[in-house]
């Protein structure tokens, strides 16, 4: 049976790694090198890093850490922030990257995702929604939101449910669901979004934003379904550790996966 | 005495996820040699057929480059061979992915996951090994590895089935006999198991 997995995410900002609140307000949270061994160490499933600049001059940048994190970490990565062509994509791959995740760009050019899942497959191609809540009356609605590096972003008057279907038609492997609302308040998943999402595509769909509590994760993995869980500030501010939150998980009977070795060491 | 480097062989046919083989190669003390050169793969000590892309583009990448012939060469010879996801698939001799045939180097066909499942399979799941294969000594019974597929082998003979996996169907994630293991896993992926499994293919190109 395929375990829900549970995925630190590392916002990197010139070379560090930071966390902020509703996209806002950066603090330092460390190397992130050093943060990505650890976490591997600590039983993290999955490792995604956004470059939450993006401009140019950062590129590079996030270029080497991604190389340097792949020479040491062994489980999948995924990378994001300012990824606009197939060759940036290409690059951010052949530095070490297993999957690309894309947003921005791929609301100014939905194409983006079939070029990327043409060439290295729809495995490799993330979604990396952002979405924002415009109405909590009556039926909820969400806005996707773009160019998120540097606060709320800006509205793009696209609906949530109806770019998600698109975009998994167009070759989105995987959908990882950023509810700006939550982001960094702690105080749980937008669950609504993510079993309205979760109903209507077929690909595997990420909970992120908002993640305050072993608790909070598993209502995503559970209630809303959610196929993994993203966290950032728990973990990066020594809340509670990768393993803690599993062990809480998997006492309630959701298959996880625990590592029973340590990682072998050089000759 | 300084111990030579074993020489492993990585077969590049622009099938992805070549660089993260390399490294767990490395990290073993092996040199890892991205080519797509027979002679190279020929005089390896090990050969890696790794793969993530489609059947019939993959298949025709690989008889443009002339590899077919010396990678089922390679199969044969008993020096040690490691296949991981399409490089497992791409061992049959057909699949519901495309009309190319593969390899031939086993009967049986690559079907599609079940549409009940969420496809990708993209994740941690386990493979829980029936046989045993000297490329997974010492890995824990029960333990998961990353998968990342929509197709999957069904081979005729089950008596080459190393290991198995539920994802909606019960199917083969693993088949082996003398020098060969072929994983529908990435190893390279998985953490401390999928490296235990480098370090002892690594351990039997070195002999």
């Amino acid at each position: 049976m395929l375990a829900k997995r549970i995925i630190p995410c590392l916002d990197v900002k010139g070379g560090r790694v930071v966390k902020g609140v509703k996209f806002l307000d950066h603090r330092d949270a460390g190397d992130p090198v050093a943060m990505a061994s650890s976490y591997d160490k600590d039983g993290a499933d999955e490792l995604v890093f956004y470059d939450i600049t993006a401009s140019s001059d950062d590129r590079s940048i996030m270029l080497d850490v991604v190389e340097k994190v792949a020479e040491q970490v062994f489980i999948p990565l995924t990378v994001g922030g300012g990824l606009r062509s197939v060759q940036d994509m290409q690059k951010m791959l052949e530095a070490g990257a297993d999957k690309i995740s894309i947003n921005t760009a791929a609301v100014d050019n939905p194409n983006l995702i079939a070029e990327g899942a043409d060439r290295f497959g729809c495995q490799c191609v993330v979604l990396g929604l952002d979405a924002l809540r415009i109405s909590s009356v009556s039926a909820p609605r969400w806005e996707v939101r773009t160019r998120t590096g540097h606060g709320g972003g800006q509205p793009t008057g696209i609906d949530v449910l109806e770019w998600v279907v698109r975009a998994s038609e167009l070759g989105a492997g995987e959908i990882v669901v950023n509810s700006i609302d939550r982001d960094g308040t702690l105080e749980g998943y937008d669950l609504d979004l993510l079993k309205a999402i979760n109903e209507i595509v077929n690909v595997p769909v990420v909970a992120s934003g908002g993640a305050g509590s072993p608790k909070h994760m598993f209502e995503a993995l559970v209630d809303a379904n959610a196929d993994a869980a993203l966290a950032a500030s728990i973990l990066h501010y020594g809340t509670y550790t990768i393993e803690q939150t599993k062990e809480y998980i998997s006492r309630r009977g959701v298959p996880i996966r625990f590592s029973n070795l340590q990682l072998a060491s050089n000759p | 005495m300084v111990m030579k480097k074993p020489k492993i062989a990585i077969v590049n046919y622009q099938a992805g996820n070549l660089r993260s083989v390399q490294k767990a190669l490395e990290w073993h003390g092996a040199v890892g040699i991205i080519t797509s050169n027979p002679d190279v793969i020929e005089c390896s000590d090990g050969l890696v057929f790794p793969g993530q892309g489609a059947n019939d583009s993959s298949m025709k990448s690989l008889r443009s480059k002339g590899l077919i012939e010396p990678l089922i060469q390679f199969i044969s010879s008993g020096k040690p061979f490691l296949g991981v996801c399409l490089g497992l698939q791409l061992l049959f001799n057909e699949s519901e992915e495309g009309n190319e045939p593969g390899l031939g180097v086993l009967d049986g066909k690559v079907k599609k996951l079940p549409t009940s499942q969420k496809i990708p399979q993209m994740g941690w799941n386990r493979v829980i090994f029936n046989d045993f294969h000297p490329i997974i000594e010492g890995v824990p019974e029960g333990s998961h590895f990353y998968f990342v597929h929509s197709y999957y082998a069904e081979p005729e003979d089950s008596n080459i089935v190393t290991g198995k996996t539920v994802y909606g169907i019960e199917f083969c994630s693993a088949v082996g006999w003398d020098n060969v293991l072929a994983v529908q896993f990435h190893p390279e992926k998985s953490g401390a198991n999928g490296l235990l499994m480098y370090k002892n293919f690594v351990k039997l190109a070195r002999v």
